[in-house]
């Protein structure tokens, strides 16, 4: 039972020794200290704690961050616990990625790390500074549109839209991996990405239209026998 | 997700010694898609997020013919699947691997993160607890929704099934994994490194809140694997069940045979009685169903499970074949 | 007044065409700004806590801890104490704050203490449901006892099934709002802006002129968005306590549960042909949920006017979130439920079960003739009688392979609809309209209609929806939009081009009804060196734009005019099964369907293409797991609840049937009909691979093994 949101919060603050004042005992200058919510023993061995001493602690308070996000710096306080998703939804106003099931399961919120496409709901802000962030927004050259989201709206690989961007962020980490996949490659190539409005006949075709030096794709799947083609 | 603080180490000692006694007090971040699911549905809510991922000696795939494979903890799927060592000699590595169809995990998740990572229980994930109970301490599991747990070493109080996909090919190869923790590092048979929960409190492996898995080691020696996952969809999913299998073969004989089942139980579940069958036999599809089914000999469905072990014996005669065609 | 039809067939220059998308770009730019994407000036973030049983009275609440923490905006009662909660998931306190983070936190500070009371959350055993059970009234056609008794009858029997399934929408419900004095400004994510804020003002006790609804994207709805909610009051209310704008967003777990789901439908079915396979009657008893309430009865038999009859549906009450419009509302149920049972006749009887459908297409009623051309092409599509064999595929090895068809009806006639299109003196051309696209292809549609009226290129037009100070439109539900808006805006152009041509008239020294709009130009029927380009024609307006209406009353029930109604086709699936473990994959689907005149072909295949896939999902993966234990749906994420994904649905083929006389009968809805008949063809196809009947959706792999156990061919 999700008794949890019931519950009071313990009050972890109470017991044990405050990080935060143990962090500056040991002479760590600025940099993030703890607000001293760690509620833990002392530390089993000397060299430990020494070791600890060298680590920055941040949060759980927000704490500056800085993202790099298609090229731009973004300087940011946040809370740990913010996932590079929210950050980007709700501090950047960046909101191609979507928040759909939250859970590493949709890829709607797919983003490309250090040339990886990952989940965003999954990654959190704070662990993504240094990293190069590339969204959807950055694909796109004012009216221009790249390659591949030119290819998805030419085979309406669309409907609500609301899959779309995720889809396009992992089609285009998937062609920049295999700029000349086979079928069967891009059938699997996308199995990390769902669609509720059923759009993948469209993808499917928009990513093998989009891959370069492939121009094959015309027979097959999605072919509609439609006779105002 | 509860706040918490967070650090991101660069030695595993930094790392050990902001880790706690006890499970609330930290977490370790890798991959993360499975940690931050956890937090965000208040499986875990530790103080503190201790990210390992800039920990220098836990990456690397190293292959030597000598001493065989060494995995560091935080190499990816991905990386897995692209190593040429690894693709060569290991496909029962890169097809277990490749069951995770989502490159978007393959790229976060890291072989200690699918090691550690915890059992998708839909009872456990919706906030019943690791062991699944009602208040009188009754198990939800059995008289409940149980179609996606365990059929082996199930006699309770854990019903769920382990969710790695690595395990069963990593034990099958005979791996031991390393650990390190405060007083330093211990090494274990990956098989021993996975029990079965007796208490909520209890977790599903030997890692000890303040440890950190560091490395995966696979021993040398000419094995033929194979990994064979029972899935509905070819997208994103969980396996229904899985088998893996490491063969020594002389000419076509086989000299010695391990056979691992995943999906099945609460750990990776070794099955002697099917590497017995195997034992000085070629593999041909008779003896291939002959061990699919001595590998299930012990299996006690629960009420709505049964057709896992018919997917269990179809996943272990698939690996057998798969192992001894070569391909995929 | 101009005469409202549609060009005639093979003169349009846009309509019928393939035209992309027009909100293509904006969607996969990621530029379209959805309801969760929308952050206004101060915005707060909102979140439910909601009641963790399936059947509970609320004893007591204590928001103190909430209301102390720094960030936290407002507070909101939304059930009180006393109040019994019927299914776990529903909505008890609302809060705001600052961060999305710090509201969470405040939710977990609420106590609320619960009084449990008994639940019944399954309804698949009928035996179970006890007093939850609400019987209809037996409905008897004929004599079906004697036509079950007669002589040379071969009768089947069987129990069949569809458990419920979510809409699982990817943008969750919720919506965003905003109050200036006493008006309120709300961004919803929904499937109807102009009615939903009429929904609003009840809700809030403020005068409608009050409530302003804006929206422009939707990430998906299929029937779940038709409501302000309650949790949408909440918000509204959250804001205006907290005197700032508030975001509430469900979270997917409560989108699952408690945001609308399609009712599940069960069944014993008896029917009987005479031996040469002419169909005599039918008899079932069936049931099923829709939450709380209860629910309908499902249309059965399914399209077939069978001549005896004997029907009873009962209705069972359950702790669960309750049912909305699921695409094509108890159709895909009906379908699954009738066409199941044929295909199990047409085994009994040893007939190709398109030989035993074409012989009874006389009981399909007005649309037989049609039903048999579509089933002929569908056939040819499919290769169906090359490839088609008796139950149980022979073959060696563990991949059986069979082939199983359907059809399906649908109404689809527009609603009713106004429309208002300007044209200003620089050229440019509004279409306004408060409609919404959901995804269909509604923005497309306006404009292409606009611009094939007006003989401009569709980058011409621009549109105005999503807005209720617009001219009204219906909600788009029920595949009823796209006849209503298309025929108003024709309307609404048609009138505008009218008192253009009498502007320009006198320049070209002809009469009005001379001119025509064609390729940019205002021209002279016949004589087109007789012309004004569209900018010359517009500027002869001076400062005084045309604005003009166009009203569409609703379906017609003329043949040529804007829109009628009723729309059907036929589906073939070819699948294999694996037998070893019971993975059903699809090959091939082929789809025939006929919908009157289609705007577009390019969208309007995308709406068949997805029907499919939506098809494939609720066939072999999508069922809601609720727990009798514990009164909780298990499977309340994307994990569990199985979502098929590119790599699951085959090849998919689209046929769109566009002969002079169904394109005759104007514009008519496309939404739901491909929808209906998935289940079933995917159903018959492993019947037919596997030699045995697998009852129940979704086709997973312990069903389809335990069929085989029973009485399969392998």
């Amino acid at each position: 039972m999700r008794d949890q949101k019931n519950k009071p919060t313990s009050d972890k603050r109470k017991r044990g020794i405050s990080r935060r004042k143990f962090l500056k005992g040991v002479g760590l200058g600025s940099g993030v200290l703890s607000s001293g919510i760690l509620g833990g023993p002392l530390l089993p061995e000397a060299s430990a704690v020494a070791q600890a001493a060298e680590v920055e602690v941040a949060g759980p308070t927000p704490a500056p961050i800085e993202l790099t996000v298609n090229g731009q710096r973004k300087n940011l306080r946040l809370e740990p616990r913010v996932t590079l998703l929210e950050a980007l939804r709700d501090w950047l106003d960046m909101t191609g990625a979507k928040k759909v099931c939250d859970r590493a399961t949709c890829g709607a919120c797919t983003v490309i790390l250090d040339g990886q496409p990952v989940y965003s709901c999954s990654v959190l802000a704070i662990e993504s500074q240094g990293k190069n962030i590339q969204t959807v927004e950055s694909l796109a050259q004012g009216d221009s549109l790249h390659p591949l989201q030119a290819a998805f709206v030419e085979n309406d690989a669309q409907q609500c839209g609301f899959c779309t961007p995720g889809f396009v962020v992992a089609a285009k980490a998937f062609l920049d991996k295999y700029p000349n996949p086979t079928r069967e490659q891009a059938r699997l190539g996308l199995g990390g990405n769902l669609c509720r409005c059923g759009t993948y006949a469209g993808i499917w075709k928009a990513v093998l239209e989009a891959a370069t030096g492939r121009r094959d794709s015309q027979r097959g799947i999605g072919q509609g026998g439609g006779s105002n083609a | 997700m509860k706040a918490f603080e967070y650090a991101a180490p660069s030695t595993k000692e930094q790392a050990v010694a902001l880790l706690g006694d006890r499970w609330e007090e930290a977490a370790i971040l890798a991959g993360g898609t499975d940690l931050l699911s956890c937090m965000k549905d208040n499986l875990m809510a530790p103080s503190r997020v201790v990210d390992i991922k800039g920990l220098r000696d836990l990456g690397g795939i190293e292959y030597n013919p000598q001493s065989g494979l060494r995995l560091g903890a935080l190499v990816t799927f991905e990386q897995l699947r692209e190593h040429p060592q690894v693709l060569s000699r290991y496909p029962g590595i890169v097809q277990a691997v490749e069951g995770v169809t989502s490159a978007q995990i393959r790229n976060r998740g890291s072989v200690g993160g699918d090691l550690n990572q915890r059992p998708r229980c839909w009872y456990y994930r919706n906030g019943f607890g690791l062991l699944a109970k009602d208040e009188q301490g009754r198990s939800l599991v059995v008289d409940g929704e149980n179609r996606y747990h365990a059929i082996l070493g199930n006699e309770g109080p854990a019903y769920f099934v382990n969710p790695s996909s690595l395990a069963p090919v990593l034990i099958a190869l005979g791996a031991r994994v390393r650990l390190f923790g405060p007083k330093g590092g211990r090494e274990l048979p990956l098989e021993k490194f996975f029990t079965i929960p007796k208490t909520d409190s209890e977790h599903e492996n030997v890692l000890q809140p303040n440890e950190i898995l560091t490395e995966v080691l696979i021993p040398a020696g000419s094995w033929q694997t194979a990994t064979y996952e029972v899935r509905q969809k070819e997208a994103l999913d969980w396996p229904l069940a899985a088998a893996s299998v490491a063969l020594k073969l002389g000419g076509a004989q086989v000299q010695e045979a391990r056979v691992v089942l995943g999906h099945v139980a609460p750990i990776p579940w070794r099955v002697p009685e099917a590497e017995k069958i195997l034992t000085r036999k070629t593999i041909t599809e008779e003896i291939a169903m002959e061990a699919g089914k001595a590998a299930v000999g012990q299996a006690r469905p629960l009420s709505q499970n049964g057709y896992k072990v018919q997917l269990a014996r179809v996943a272990v005669k698939r690996a057998l074949l798969r192992a001894v065609q070569g391909g995929a | 007044m101009p005469e409202y039809r549609w060009p005639e067939i093979g003169t349009t220059s846009l309509i019928g065409k393939r035209i992309n998308r027009v909100d293509g770009p904006e969607k996969v730019t990621g530029r379209a700004k959805y309801t969760y994407d929308l952050k206004r000036p101060g915005m707060l973030y909102g979140k439910m806590l909601r009641c963790p049983h399936a059947h509970a009275r609320i004893l007591s609440i204590d928001t103190s801890e909430a209301e102390k923490l720094s960030g936290v905006a407002a507070v909101h009662i939304v059930q009180e104490p006393g109040t019994e909660i019927q299914w776990a998931g529903d909505d008890v306190v609302a809060v705001a704050a600052v961060t999305e983070q710090i509201t969470e936190d405040a939710i977990r500070r609420i106590k609320v203490e619960y009084e449990k009371l008994p639940h019944l959350v399954r309804e698949e055993d009928l035996a179970k449901a006890g007093d939850r059970v609400k019987p209809f009234t037996e409905q008897v056609t004929g004599d079906p006892d004697q036509a079950f008794q007669a002589a040379d009858t071969v009768v089947v029997e069987g129990e069949y099934g569809l458990p419920v399934v979510t809409h699982c929408c990817l943008e969750v419900h919720g919506q965003v709002a905003e109050w200036e004095g006493d008006r309120v400004t709300i961004y919803p994510s929904i499937q109807g802006v102009e009615r939903v804020a009429g929904q609003y003002a009840q809700a809030l006790g403020v005068p409608a002129s009050n409530v302003r609804t804006l929206m422009q994207y939707v990430g998906g709805g299929f029937g779940s968005k038709v409501a302000a909610d309650r949790w949408g009051t909440a918000c509204a209310q959250l804001a205006k306590k907290a005197g700032k704008p508030v975001r509430l967003m469900l979270e997917r777990k409560e989108d699952q549960e408690v945001a609308g789901n399609r009712p599940s439908d069960f069944a014993r079915i008896k029917l009987a042909a005479t031996r040469d396979g002419t169909i005599t009657a039918w008899q079932s008893e069936s049931w099923g949920t829709g939450g709380p309430g209860g629910g309908g009865s499902p249309p059965i038999p399914y399209i077939w006017q069978i001549p005896n009859q004997r029907k009873i549906h009962s209705a069972i009450a359950t702790n669960c979130g309750p049912a909305r419009a699921w695409r094509a509302p108890n159709h895909p149920q009906a379908c699954y439920l009738t066409m199941c049972p044929i295909d199990d006749l047409a085994a009994k009887l040893n007939m190709d079960p398109l030989d035993l459908v074409v012989k009874n297409v006389s009981l399909l009623g007005p649309r037989a003739e049609l039903y048999r051309q579509e089933l002929a092409k569908a056939a040819e599509l499919m290769e169906w009688k090359k490839n088609w064999h008796p139950r149980g595929d022979r073959s060696p090895g563990p991949m059986k392979r069979g082939m199983g068809l359907s059809l399906h009806t649908w109404g689809g006639g527009g609603h009713s609809s106004e429309c208002q299109v300007s044209i200003h003196p620089d050229g440019s051309v509004e279409v306004s309209l408060c409609t919404q696209d959901i995804g269909t292809g509604t923005r497309t549609v306006l404009t292409i209609v606009t611009a094939e009226t007006l003989g401009l290129p569709v980058e011409a037009i621009r549109l105005n929806i999503g807005d209720n100070r617009l001219p009204p439109s219906g909600n788009s539900g029920g595949s009823t939009t796209v006849g209503g808006v298309s025929s108003s805006t024709r309307r609404a152009a048609l009138n505008a081009l009218e008192q253009l041509f009498l502007t320009v008239a006198p320049s070209l020294g002809v009469s009005p009804e001379q001119l025509e709009a064609v390729g940019g130009q205002i021209r002279v029927k016949g004589d087109p060196t007789k012309s004004l380009s569209w900018k010359q024609a517009t500027a002869k307006l001076g400062v005084a734009s045309i604005k003009e209406m166009g009203k569409q009353p609703g379906p017609q029930p003329n043949p040529g005019e804007l829109t009628s109604s009723g729309v059907g086709g036929v589906q073939m699936a070819d699948v294999s099964v694996d037998v070893e473990t019971g993975v059903v994959k699809v090959n091939k689907i082929v789809a025939v369907q006929d919908c009157g005149l289609i705007i577009d072909m390019k969208t309007a295949e995308s709406q068949v293409y997805g029907a499919l896939i939506m098809g494939i999902c609720y066939s072999l993966m999508e069922e809601r797991v609720m727990d009798q234990l514990t009164g909780r749906m298990l499977n309340a994420n994307m994990e569990f609840y199985k979502l098929a994904g590119l790599a699951d649905i085959g090849e998919l083929v689209v046929h769109m049937w566009t002969d002079p006389e169904q394109q005759r009968r104007g514009v008519i809805g496309l939404g739901e009909p491909p929808v209906i008949s998935p289940g079933a063809v995917i159903a018959n196809a492993v019947a037919s691979a596997i030699g045995v009947r697998v009852p129940y959706l979704p086709l997973t792999p312990p069903r389809v093994l335990a069929a085989l156990e029973k009485g399969g061919m392998v």
